[in-house]
């Protein structure tokens, strides 16, 4: 290479500290970068290490302008911005290794391991799980032993990570008064990027054949639920999300319902209360167990009993809600309303309305009718799949005859269907159904693989009623879950369709970890933070009091690792210690050592002057010459010295 | 309660007396207490603020609880590196050790202690001296010496400069530092010119000569006290200059002699060229293992040979009208 300047003028040991803590930090992105970029990366890591370790000059500054350039090219051609969230994580891991190859001085340095840093820290975008705060402890404590190493380069590797192992329990104490009383602000600060919140799987708004077989492949949590008494049983526990009203013979979509002014809702029965900790969606609604009878305060509920958050659910939330399983549902069901219900797409799908027509004409009434489509479902041989066949233009046709294989979104569509050519006003619910509990913590788990769709027919003296024809179906659906129910359940993640006891008692117990975790590290809040402070007793603390607060705080802890970290800076021998307080004591009654004379020459001085505690003052003084200067040094002649130092009185 | 009291023992007062230069020189040992040991940032310490500030913004805007933990660890950490590195330096014993003479333009090399007497080791303490560094660490009770380089340019006394004694350890993030200045000096010898001894004809015996000066027919020179020397045969005075016991020998020399005459040098010479020319003589009769004397306007050495006169020699010339204690800061 054209330059001049070696490689090797950095200390190795901490140079592969750093390499370490950059290989670490990157690590966790390396899955979801592009490949280039990973390659990229990890070339350029290689190639440094190699020049430091062979020696050899390192690249010169235009080739490396040039890679930067082609880097920031690409980066533009994978995302088509450079502003993302993605595009930017990925441009600072190749300005990482960029750094990293032209690293030359100790200024170099510590701006890669500051970007080596803030990589950790642009990992929490993608998990913010117990493993990744593990790693990234691991990450931070090597790339401070590299800062450790490169101001001590003769040091051991050994030394320097224990200095920064010591520097991070130190900082540790700081970093939780700071945590837990630093004001929290709801973010964000200002708009996020377009793709801040990609990758976020959930129900939507839409459904489509296939689109909740897709979810139920997946184990990753939905929401967890603290019951306030027992648990109702799994088969009741229909978790209400989205209500689909449109259909345009493919896709089902939400309608337009309104805010619901006053809840339009018998109860009757117990009210179950709980605690929902919903996993960020992306969306507005929460989940209830239907029907919600008291919503959390700042939600808002629709005409069709869905419950929303004014905020998009972005970070883990927690709310408190109260549902009643038996109820009379009459909202939305204006005369216009219900018309809505029973819109169907012209000319689609005539076998069913065939049938649906001729279930009107033979038993008319309505209640008689959803009782056959049920009865329908039931005696049908229909097949409950992950994995039905595609289905053409008339999808309700093909599955109700022809191919009879389908998931829950098909049996809720078609029966839905068939209701609305039947006259009877129906719509589509999709939610999650069932939820494991946790045996560790008490606390329900709700999964996407126990996504759901059912459906909601409108009998004037019920109101809205829910049938669910997957359950007619297949009963074990909603009494023990998908992974009983299903065939080509071999699409489900292990965890879900195991029998296996120690396995699951170890996931329950992880996950009941996870939960605290989630409770206390990721959902700390600005709510949480109020509910904290007045546990403590501060009611609406003020910023002010919140500052003062964390600032003195902080002092006081800063001053107890003060006190422990100098504690040995003034090592004082206890033999000399004891002469210097006798010596104290001499000097207060005005006769002072003199700077060069010696213990002996002031005892004999001191006898002169003060001979009626001539003995006492000979004994010290021997006492002293024969510990600090003799070869035979006795525990208890210090404890003689000490106690006749004690003693004295000039 | 005296302002002014108050005020000499506060920091600022303390710095600012360093950076006006007022510091006389230390003699003693030097303790390095809180009140002079200064701490900042660095540069690549502010940058990790600034790092910091940024870390904390994300972590707001895109509500990382764990960013806000990362945030909250290494700020804590930046904090605590601010005690470690105040610990580092403080409390540390610094003690003037020796300086060998050096020819002017050369480097004298001033030795000095680092002592520490807390239980735990010191690392990376640079010592800073006119653009000079060295760096060494001191391991918990011990005393560790450095040797600090200050380029001697011209004859004579050669005051140690201000030390900043310095260190960034463990981070980097942070700078303590601490001014000293131990009463230390070097003799610096006139640099020696490039002449060729003097074609003068070595003369056996010129006793005759010296006799003018001193009035002792046998005396021959001075060497280092040996035990079984009389006492009546130590030169005092000369040992009071030269820190050492001499003793006048008065045996006869079979070797050549040489004497070095200032007044024999060419009369456009000027001191300096004087002087420098006389160290190269001394410098090569002492090679070839001549007995040489020196004559100076002010002073002489008498004859004699060996290193301890070809010290004596170079002093008188490295002294050779230079102010002397009381005046020490030559360089001031």
């Amino acid at each position: 290479m054209p330059s001049g300047t070696p490689a090797n003028t950095l200390p190795l040991a901490p140079l592969v500290l750093l390499f370490a803590g950059a290989v670490l930090t990157i690590a966790p992105h390396a899955l979801w970068l592009p490949w280039w970029v990973d390659g990229v990366a990890g070339g350029l890591l290689v190639w440094r290490f190699w020049l430091a370790v062979r020696g050899g000059a390192l690249p010169a500054r235009w080739l490396l302008a040039l890679v930067t350039a082609v880097a920031a090219v690409g980066v533009y051609l994978s995302y088509r911005t450079i502003m993302g969230r993605d595009a930017g994580v990925t441009l600072i891991v190749l300005l990482l290794s960029l750094k990293l190859l032209e690293s030359r001085s100790r200024r170099d340095i510590f701006i890669a391991a500051f970007l080596v840093y803030f990589v950790a820290l642009a990992g929490f975008f993608y998990s913010q799980s117990m493993q990744t705060a593990g790693w990234m402890l691991v990450t931070v404590l090597i790339n401070t032993a590299a800062l450790v190493g490169f101001s001590a380069p003769a040091r051991p590797i050994a030394d320097n990570l224990n200095t920064a192992g010591r520097m991070l329990i130190e900082a540790g104490p700081v970093m939780l008064l700071l945590f837990f009383l630093f004001p929290r602000v709801q973010g964000p600060l200002w708009g996020l990027p377009q793709d801040a919140y990609s990758g976020i799987t959930g129900l939507s708004d839409t459904m489509s054949p296939g689109s909740i077989s897709q979810l139920s492949t997946s184990d990753a949590i939905a929401f967890r639920v603290k019951f306030q008494g027992a648990a109702p049983p799994r088969n009741r526990l229909y978790w209400r999300g989205p209500v689909l009203s449109e259909f345009d013979g493919k896709t089902w979509r939400a309608g337009f319902p309104r805010l619901n002014r006053e809840p339009l809702l018998e109860v009757r029965g117990a009210p179950i209360d709980y605690e929902v900790t919903l996993e960020p969606h992306n969306r507005n609604w929460l989940f209830t167990l239907e029907m919600p009878g008291r919503i959390p305060p700042n939600a808002r509920e629709t005409s069709d009993y869905l419950v929303l958050s004014l905020p998009p659910v972005r970070s883990r939330i927690r709310y408190e809600a109260r549902s009643y399983l038996d109820y009379r549902a009459t909202a939305g069901a204006d005369a216009r309303d219900l018309a809505l219900e029973l819109r169907l797409p012209r000319d689609s799908n005539p076998r069913a309305r065939a049938l649906a027509g001729e279930w009107r004409q033979s038993l008319g009434n309505d209640t008689a009718i959803v009782g056959k489509g049920i009865e329908f479902f039931r005696a049908s041989r229909f097949e409950y799949t992950l994995l039905p066949p595609l289905l053409g233009m008339n999808s309700v046709d093909e599955f109700l005859f022809d191919t009879k294989q389908g998931f829950c979104e098909h049996f809720a569509a078609s029966f839905v269907f068939l209701m609305r050519a039947a006259g009877i006003p129906a719509r589509v619910v999709t939610g999650y159904q069932g939820g494991d509990t946790n045996p560790v913590d008490d606390y329900m788990v709700v999964r996407q693989a126990d996504a759901h769709a059912w459906a909601e027919v409108w009998l004037p003296q019920n109101g809205w009623t829910r049938v669910d024809p997957t359950a007619a179906a297949f009963p074990i659906r909603v009494e023990s879950g998908v992974a009983a129910a299903a065939r080509g359940a071999a699409a489900l993640p292990l965890l879900l369709r195991t029998n296996i006891d120690w396995l699951k008692a170890m996931r329950n117990n992880w996950e009941a970890l996870a939960n605290k975790w989630n409770q206390w590290v990721l959902g700390y809040n600005p709510d949480r933070q109020r509910e904290i402070l007045s546990w403590l007793g501060v009611q609406q603390p003020s910023w002010q009091t919140m500052a003062m607060m964390l600032f003195w705080s902080v002092a006081g802890v800063l001053l107890l690792i003060a006190l422990w970290l100098l504690r040995g800076i003034r090592h004082v021998d206890p033999v000399q210690g004891a002469w210097l307080r006798f010596c104290q004591k001499l000097a207060r009654a005005g006769l002072a050592r003199d700077g060069a004379e010696g213990p002996l020459d002031y005892a004999g001085r001191l006898a002169r002057q003060l001979p009626g505690r001539a003995p006492a003052v000979r004994a010290i003084v021997q006492l002293y010459v024969e510990l600090r200067y003799g070869s035979r040094g006795e525990r208890h002649s210090l404890a003689r010295l000490k106690q006749l130092v004690r003693q004295f009185k000039p | 309660m005296k302002l002014d009291r108050v005020l000499q023992y506060s920091q600022a007062y303390n710095f600012y007396q360093w950076v006006r230069k007022r510091h006389a020189p230390e003699p003693g040992v030097v303790f390095l207490s809180q009140r002079r040991v200064y701490i900042l940032p660095t540069r690549p310490g502010i940058t990790f603020g600034c790092v910091l500030v940024l870390m904390l913004v994300g972590s707001i805007n895109y509500s990382l609880s764990l960013g806000y933990i990362l945030t909250f660890l290494l700020g804590g950490m930046g904090v605590v590196s601010i005690l470690h590195t105040f610990r580092n330096l403080a409390h540390l014993y610094l003690s003037a050790g020796r300086v060998a003479p050096v020819f002017a333009g050369d480097t004298a090399h001033f030795e000095l202690f680092l002592e520490s007497r807390s239980d735990f080791d010191r690392h990376s303490l640079d010592l800073r001296c006119r653009g000079a560094t060295v760096s060494c660490d001191v391991p918990a009770r011990r005393i560790s010496a450095v040797l600090v380089p200050l380029k001697a340019e011209r004859r004579g006394w050669l005051q140690l400069e201000r030390i900043t004694v310095e260190t960034r350890f463990p981070l980097g993030l942070m700078r303590a530092w601490s001014y000293v200045q131990p009463d230390m000096r070097a003799l610096v010898y006139p640099r020696p010119d490039s002449s060729s001894l003097p074609m003068t004809v070595p003369v056996p015996d010129t006793g005759e000569v010296f006799s003018a000066g001193a009035g002792t027919d046998d005396f021959a020179g001075l060497r280092p006290y040996q035990a079984s020397d009389s006492p009546r045969h130590i030169a005092w005075k000369a040992s009071a200059r030269n820190e050492s016991l001499l003793t006048k020998f008065f045996a006869g020399q079979a070797a050549a002699e040489l004497w070095f005459d200032w007044e024999q040098l060419p009369p456009d010479m000027n001191t300096e060229a004087r002087l420098s020319r006389l160290a190269r003589w001394v410098l090569l009769a002492e090679e070839q293992g001549l007995r040489y004397g020196l004559k100076l306007p002010d002073s002489g050495v008498p004859l004699g040979g060996g290193s301890a006169q070809r010290d004596r020699c170079l002093r008188e010339l490295a002294l050779y009208r230079v102010p002397d204690v009381g005046e020490r800061h030559i360089h001031a």
